[in-house]
């Protein structure tokens, strides 16, 4: 295991009866990166972290968190590390000071190494003057941020995010966001995130693994991740899109196609030239192109390249959202 | 570092009992309540037969007992909202020896469960029904750290398996009405039939009363010698303690 290693996992694989949740899974965390998972609802994401918090054995296969074993050392890795989980797990009749101090206890910490921490993790997560309300009275948002900075407490080397963001307004998940970076800077801590936002990822992380029914499916730096696309993708709308898309394939402009949502996304090397001749070749296949719009291309894009299809079943429809951004351009 | 864990887990239980109000004006009235409506009521209709006490005094300890018993087992509920809280996770996470967690939890349980015994004791007294002597209070409160420690852990081995808080109350009082009609706290244990007196010998809670009652009202009114009771109900809280443990470290968030 190289010494920059924060997190090495072989073959790391969980399994639920007959329902495999993390499926052989090879991974190497740098120290000190921010490393998000991102996936949609139930790729396997918390499950892979649970393992690596020691919450769950895996099935098979193993990790090493901070150069201890998983299943040899879980509480050489407990020591080792910070976790936010998914589900608030504050005490709600507590103040923020005594859930930060019963943490520091938990983790053998003494009284003076205590009042010390509790007050500079309060001012990293920015909750210095409400730290003796009981966390009952807390917003959602300075819930998770005391989640935050007791995660932080007893000086882990890798703190675990999981979907630190989730039920959260914009507003307060772009705070929440620069104090994860704060923490990462200031407290030169690893952090492994998942996250189903696109833009969490695309904004925190410095390496992002794109996870797909327990399997990872690419990974690299953001940026590399989306020139792996090399080029734009055109969104068009027309009638019949199983007929135009081996139209489209057809085209030399056209480096690939699918539909998505019943959306068309052809990739194209420049967008702004290539529109115009697609409605063309469109046309002259007699079809009718409702919208067109342009992107360039984003996580999105790259997750759907890799797992074929977009991130939140729960979203509207591409082929709504699509109709909108094009009124938006005056397409129509 | 052990020390620390139990402690923590101990004080947390105990800010919980100092800022839930209502559950502390209940836990102390409801003593007095047993006393008074049970005790004082029955009383009035019953007398013991071929003896010197009164029914009042023959089942004082039988009160006491139930209170320890039922504020015992329901210590367990407090594993079932931890983990319908999400805040087991955050315990089970901590680099710390389930065990440990179990003790905390056991001692937190017990230490409210002896202090509403010992409200009882002191509503008893004002009734006329006391430990005669130090030696004696001693041994009440003996029985009843012992008596508390079978409970919690048998308490704390169902709520380590269950999930649901609502449901816990009611699958333990499905077992403590039982074991509390059992335990020889309203009737003389050797004057019921055999097959009564069998299954009241098979019922920790039996040696527990009968250990507090030979300390307040004298050995003769006991049905068995306080070593026996001793013996027997420290047995028990070895074996439960062991059976919670051994469960708990098993335990799922």
């Amino acid at each position: 295991m190289k010494a920059e290693c924060a997190i090495e996992a072989r073959n790391l694989t969980k399994k639920f009866g007959d329902l495999v949740a993390v499926n052989r899974v090879n991974l190497e965390i740098k120290d000190g990166e921010i490393f998000g998972l991102l996936g949609p609802n139930g790729a396997g994401k918390t499950t892979l972290i649970h393992m690596l918090s020691t919450i769950l054995p895996p099935t098979k296969g193993m990790a090493k968190v901070a150069s201890s074993d998983i299943d040899k050392d879980p509480d050489g890795v407990r020591k080792a590390i910070g976790i936010v989980f998914q589900e608030p797990s504050l005490d709600n009749r507590l103040t923020g000071r005594e859930n930060l101090d019963f943490h520091g206890r938990m983790y053998g910490m003494t009284k003076a190494q205590r009042d010390e921490r509790v007050k500079k993790v309060l001012e990293i997560v920015g909750l210095k003057g409400r730290a003796d309300v009981l966390v009952q009275n807390y917003s959602g948002g300075m819930k998770r941020r005391l989640e935050m900075a007791r995660g932080l407490m007893h000086h882990p080397k890798i703190l675990f995010l999981d979907e630190p963001t989730l039920g959260l307004d914009p507003q307060t998940r772009r705070v929440i966001w620069d104090h994860i970076r704060i923490l990462n800077e200031v407290e030169k801590v690893t952090i492994i995130l998942t996250t189903h936002y696109i833009e969490e990822a695309d904004y925190l992380c410095n390496r992002v693994a794109i996870i797909d029914h327990g399997k990872i499916v690419a990974l690299d730096k953001p940026d590399a991740l989306k020139d792996r696309l090399k080029g734009d993708v055109v969104y068009i709308n027309i009638s019949d899109p199983e007929k135009y898309i081996s139209i489209f394939r057809k085209s030399k402009l056209v480096k690939k196609a699918k539909i998505v949502d019943g959306t068309l996304h052809l990739q194209v090397s420049s967008g702004e030239r290539a529109i115009p001749k697609l409605i063309d070749l469109a046309n002259e296949h007699g079809g009718q192109v409702h919208t067109v719009s342009l992107r360039r291309p984003t996580l999105e894009d790259v997750f759907i390249h890799y797992t074929g299809r977009a991130i939140r079943e729960e979203a509207p429809s591409n082929h709504a959202r699509m109709g909108r951004i094009a009124t938006a351009h005056g397409l129509r | 570092m052990a020390a620390q864990v139990i402690y923590t887990l101990w004080l947390r239980e105990m800010k919980w009992l100092i800022r839930a109000k209502s559950r502390l004006v209940a836990s102390v009235v409801q003593p007095f309540l047993w006393l008074a409506i049970i005790g004082v009521g029955m009383s009035s209709t019953l007398t013991m037969p071929g003896s010197q006490i009164s029914y009042l005094q023959f089942m004082a300890p039988g009160i006491v007992g139930m209170t320890l018993i039922f504020s015992s087992t329901m210590a367990g509920v407090s594993v079932l909202w931890d983990k319908q809280f999400g805040f087991m996770k955050e315990i089970l996470v901590a680099p710390v020896p389930r065990i440990q967690i179990m003790l905390g939890k056991a001692i937190g349980g017990m230490t409210t469960s002896i202090l509403q015994g010992l409200l009882l004791l002191l509503a008893a007294a004002a009734v006329g029904v006391r430990p005669p002597g130090v030696v004696e209070l001693l041994q009440v409160l003996v029985f009843m750290v012992l008596i508390s420690l079978t409970f919690v852990s048998i308490g704390l081995a169902f709520a380590s398996r269950m999930e649901d808080p609502v449901a816990f109350p009611i699958v333990m009082n499905f077992l403590i009405m039982p074991l509390y009609f059992l335990s020889g706290a309203l009737y003389r244990v050797d004057m019921a039939p055999g097959w009564l007196s069998f299954l009241s010998r098979m019922d920790p809670l039996t040696y527990g009363v009968d250990g507090i009652r030979g300390a307040i009202l004298g050995t003769s009114y006991a049905q068995f010698p306080m070593w026996l009771d001793f013996a027997v109900l420290g047995v028990f809280a070895v074996v439960m303690i062991l059976l919670g443990s051994y469960l708990f470290r098993k335990i799922k968030a």
